[in-house]
């Protein structure tokens, strides 16, 4: 027994490793959401409740952006909604590790499944498929309890320092920036360099459609193109 | 840029039952059930068919100059997105971004 639960609380500690440089990612996007959202108009309690309910950065800054350009409730929640639709796949993904877990751990592993989580997650599952699905809970675990109070804590950051910063800092630029160094890393396959383009060139030509039901569409668009640029280029190959 | 002050609890408790359900979807609910492949394939590029839009309107026609496009912030998003392909660094993007966004800003006063 003693050997088992040292290898539990090994495989903790490699998730709480693995995890630690993440926090220099996710330092700056909650110190930029916190800003942002104060300089928005928020109070504290409410960026606060943002990042801790919902945890997770780019449906934050989208949700954000579209209330600040005053868009319906529905607009603004489908879309942002749309944002985190790929966590349905690390869900699935999860599956066949996790599965069979009680449902009060799926439930707060599920609070817990952000992209830092999955990605070295399902490395480690991948690497090592045989453990016991006791380390397999404990390495997740490690890793969002070194990444999600520095979350909660950036946000605060930034909802307390938001409201003291110039304008001529030019911070309504975060949130433009914060999602390019996001997306950029995304675009390494034809499709989704297309997929990309196809939403700016849509985006922009339908930004006069009212309540923001052009950028919907365009990412409708998008999306179909960026599928079919796969499918195309798989029957090339 | 005040936001509305009644949408704001609306989106945060919309948003977190919503994405919650979604993280919870086949690890509590659906199980271990195969997706249709067009259906994956689609799902593939969400993430890289918002974003863009979004902020394609915030880059060229920005609030803070009410509208007109603006030299640094396009000069910015250039060094930004070439960074973040570039080099594949989320801290790098941001950091030039900005810091390109004040160079150009004082340089053209």
């Amino acid at each position: 027994m003693t050997t088992l639960y040292n290898s539990v609380k090994n495989t903790f500690w490699r998730g709480f490793r693995d995890g630690l440089p993440f926090v220099l990612v996710v330092m700056p996007f909650g110190t930029l959401f916190g800003v942002a959202a104060t300089e928005a108009g928020m109070d504290i309690l409410q960026v606060m409740s943002f990042s801790v309910l919902v945890i997770a950065g780019a449906a934050q800054f989208s949700a954000l952006t579209l209330l600040i350009e005053d868009a319906p409730l529905i607009i603004i929640l489908l879309t942002s909604l749309a944002v985190n639709l790929r966590m349905a796949m690390y869900s699935a993904a999860l599956v066949p590790h996790f599965g069979k877990l009680r449902t009060g751990l799926k439930l707060v592993i599920s609070y817990f499944l952000v992209d830092q989580s999955y990605a070295l997650g399902i490395r480690e599952y991948e690497e090592r498929p045989d453990q016991p699905i006791d380390n397999k809970v404990a390495y997740f675990f490690g890793i969002m309890l070194i990444m999600a109070p520095f979350w909660y804590l950036a946000t605060y950051l930034g909802a307390a320092l938001g409201a003291s910063i110039p304008d001529a800092f030019s911070l309504d630029f975060a949130v433009p920036i914060c999602f390019i160094a996001l997306i950029a890393p995304l675009l390494r396959t034809i499709p989704h360099i297309i997929t990309a383009i196809v939403s700016v060139v849509a985006a922009l030509s339908l930004a006069w459609i009212p309540y923001s039901l052009g950028l919907i569409i365009a990412a409708i668009m998008a999306m179909m193109a960026g599928a079919y640029a796969e499918l195309k280029l798989k029957a090339y190959k | 840029m005040i936001v509305d002050p009644s949408k704001i609890w609306p989106v945060i408790i919309g948003m977190a039952i919503g994405t919650f359900f979604v993280r919870y979807s086949f690890l509590g609910l659906l199980g271990d059930r195969e997706l249709p492949e067009w259906f994956l394939r689609h799902l593939r590029y969400v993430g890289v068919a918002v974003l863009p839009g979004l902020i394609a309107p915030l880059i060229l026609w920005p609030q803070a100059t009410g509208g007109t496009p603006d030299l640094a912030r396009i000069v910015a998003t250039i060094t930004a997105v070439t960074i973040g392909i570039w080099k594949k660094s989320v801290i790098g993007a941001v950091l030039l971004g900005f810091g390109t966004l004040y160079a150009v800003q004082y340089l053209t006063g």
